[in-house]
């Protein structure tokens, strides 16, 4: 499905430059100098074993880990070529434009309408009603959900079935229209009808969102991603297109991994 | 029949021979368990029984039906209705005819059994009927007036006829005359509007505890107004604010101590600080309140802590994962989950400060205050103190009234748990 990768990436800049990234948790070294590109609209995938960091660098890239005491970043991390660990970076917006959807489903208590209307109410995004229901609506399409609530947009949004809820996540993030969405494992509580549909819906999102995903799922890696990053103990191991990590990987310790002889 | 192997055989074995003491072990636990509820709730049972067959009877008094004349030259010689007026008047005086002229007595000594007879309130109380009902001025109209405690406690039987009459509190003269006027069906036991309307009283048959409630709630206004925010505020910023370092934890160790410091230290405190120190009136509800505050202050900051813990960090990963910042994530998130136990651990502390005796005995609300306080500025007492100090009271009547201002101190804390047993139902959300 995809043209050309290495011809593409070559031309286009990345949205996401990380150099030399370190992180820390008090004394522990969770993540050892990593350096890697993230492409614009598309979807890279970043695999590993359990305890590898990929979840802790996914964070770092929307300082989701600035909520956790003790954890420290050196290096850099460049959105737009502004470094987003710079002191005089706000992270409201910072993660206005990096989005997050979490492993577990977590819809907010509150009805599906307001969950989705959260994110555009508190950035001011809609100046009248019938713009913030027009955001929701679009939202809600977006993530493929519009036809199966569109009757009870009243009603508690933790009612819904848990491959809902994981897709009215994504409708609350994209309603803020942010410009990179990071998945944490978005399908680890799911069964595998609600999974092919998030899958589906990534690659249509992809066209206009950058996704980064972690998973555990390597068949997941290798049917949404162009590009495929796994991690192995804090370290980059290998960070290619997901045709090259899959069929022909450079570094013996992925062909372990993607051929489960470890992990 | 599968073969099996020697661990196999081992484990049926061993396991089978140990079952029927694991299985005994389990139910001694049962048993034990259900011995020390069945414990709890005799003593329990104990308690209400003890506290209502003494109580409830305080709940009612005796009452006698006298034909007073409400001379009007003789009640009221200003004419004015005014205090001053009935002050110069003669009520007493013409209460005690009226005793006198139902018994028709004659002679120093039996007028002296008669009118002794009557409640040293009753010509208040005849004042405040003719307040009440100045249209009456100047006819005869039948009052009702509370018996004296002493009577009151042989109408219930406390005070035997056959006691020599010398260790009684009341004469042969007296029961003769309590016997007359019961004859007449002048005497009559209805419930105690004393105990509900009256103030701090030396006579047992006076006292109530209206100055006490009132008491009450305004230092428990004083005490909700100061330690809800304060304890809220300190909890929401501890648990979603602080850094966690050293100072932090410093203070969290110290408010989790001050929650067991016994109560009697904060009235020291209160003495000293608020009193001594910054000069505050004392007896007052306003330093009482405060004391109370600062005790109930760890209670509300401890409850509220573990009810913002236990909402889930996921939801508020969620709204800073859209751009939330900390306070909109904290107040539009976490806050309305932690609401109900916010409040159902405040409302706890506030039925702690309103049992709480000790503290203010040290701040002075223990003094003998017959005026209902108005303001937090005017000295008042408190119920559980009204308790205290009945309890020291020797007469008979007081005990009961002792009692009974348990039971309704009870009916309080019953009703203040309901409301956060209420208010936790109706406002919890699942998520």
């Amino acid at each position: 499905m995809a043209p050309n990768n290495t011809a593409a990436t070559s031309q286009i800049d990345p949205v996401v430059v990380c150099k030399n990234v370190n992180i820390f948790y008090g004394d522990k070294q969770a993540i050892n100098d990593i350096s890697l590109d993230i492409m614009p609209k598309t979807i890279t995938a970043f695999i590993g074993p359990s305890g590898c960091g990929k979840s802790t660098f996914l964070r770092t890239l929307n300082r989701m880990n600035d909520t956790i005491d003790g954890c420290r970043v050196e290096g850099e991390i460049l959105i737009d070529d502004t470094n987003i660990y710079h002191p005089d970076i706000d992270v409201v917006p910072l993660r206005a434009r990096v989005g997050m959807v979490f492993q577990k489903p977590n819809p907010f208590p509150k009805s599906i309408f307001d969950n989705v209307a959260y994110g555009p109410k508190i950035h001011g995004l809609a100046r009248t009603n019938a713009e913030l229901a027009d955001i929701v609506e679009n939202a809600l399409r977006g993530s493929g959900l519009w036809d199966e609530v569109k009757d009870r947009l009243d009603q508690p949004g933790t009612g819904l079935s848990g491959g809902q809820q994981q897709r009215l996540c994504i409708a609350r993030t994209i309603a803020v229209a942010p410009e990179i969405i990071l998945m944490d494992e978005p399908c680890s509580a799911l069964d595998p009808i609600a999974t092919a549909k998030i899958e589906a819906l990534m690659t249509d999102l992809a066209k206009d969102f950058t996704i980064i995903i972690v998973t555990h799922s390597m068949q997941q890696a290798a049917r949404v991603s162009k590009k495929t990053a796994f991690f192995h103990l804090g370290d980059l191991i290998e960070y290619d297109s997901t045709e090259t990590i899959f069929t022909n990987p450079a570094d013996s310790k992925t062909q372990d991994y993607i051929t489960g002889r470890f992990g | 029949m599968i073969e099996k192997t020697e661990a196999q055989k081992r484990t049926e074995s061993l396991l089978l021979a140990g079952l029927k003491s694991r299985r005994a072990r389990e139910r001694r636990f049962v048993w034990l368990g259900r011995g020390a509820i069945a414990i709890a709730l005799f003593f329990l049972a104990t308690l209400f029984i003890s506290i209502g067959t003494k109580g409830i009877p305080g709940f009612f008094q005796y009452y006698v039906t006298l034909e007073v004349s409400l001379d009007r030259d003789r009640l009221d010689p200003a004419g004015d209705l005014s205090d001053q007026s009935f002050f110069d008047g003669e009520a007493k005086k013409l209460v005690n005819e009226a005793i006198y002229a139902e018994l028709g007595v004659t002679g120093r000594k039996p007028k002296k059994a008669a009118r002794s007879l009557l409640s040293n309130g009753s010509d208040v109380r005849l004042v405040e009927f003719v307040k009440e009902n100045p249209q009456l001025l100047n006819s005869a109209h039948r009052v009702k007036l509370a018996l004296d405690d002493d009577a009151d406690s042989y109408l219930r039987g406390f005070i035997s006829k056959d006691t020599p009459e010398k260790l009684r509190r009341i004469n042969d003269q007296q029961i003769a005359f309590l016997e007359a006027l019961q004859e007449k069906g002048l005497i009559t036991r209805e419930i105690s509007d004393y105990l509900f309307f009256g103030s701090a009283s030396r006579n047992a048959e006076m006292a109530g505890i209206k100055g006490a409630f009132f008491g009450s709630m305004l230092t428990l206004f004083i005490c909700f107004i100061i330690a809800f925010p304060l304890g809220v505020a300190t909890a929401i910023y501890l648990e979603v604010f602080a850094p966690k370092n050293k100072f932090t934890e410093i203070i969290e160790v110290n408010i989790n101590n001050l929650a067991a410091v016994p109560s009697v230290v904060f009235g020291i405190l209160g003495l000293a600080i608020f009193i001594n120190l910054f000069g505050m009136p004392r007896s007052v509800p306003l330093v009482g309140g405060i004391v109370l505050a600062l005790m109930t202050l760890p209670t509300i900051i401890i409850s509220s802590r573990a009810s913002l813990r236990a909402v889930p960090p996921s939801i508020r990963d969620g709204a800073l994962g859209i751009g939330a910042s900390e306070m909109q994530a904290t107040f539009h998130h976490v806050i309305p989950l932690a609401i109900p136990g916010m409040l159902t651990g405040s409302i706890i502390g506030m039925a702690q400060a309103l049992g709480e005796t000790a503290p203010l005995l040290m701040i002075g609300m223990v003094a003998f205050i017959v005026d209902i306080p108005n303001s937090v500025l005017d000295p008042g007492t408190v119920l559980p103190v009204q308790i205290f100090m009945w309890a020291d009271f020797a007469e008979r009547m007081f005990i009961q009234k002792t009692s009974s201002a348990i039971i309704i101190l009870l009916a309080f804390l019953i009703v203040m748990n309901g409301v956060a047993i209420f208010i936790r139902r109706k406002l919890e959300r699942r998520w």
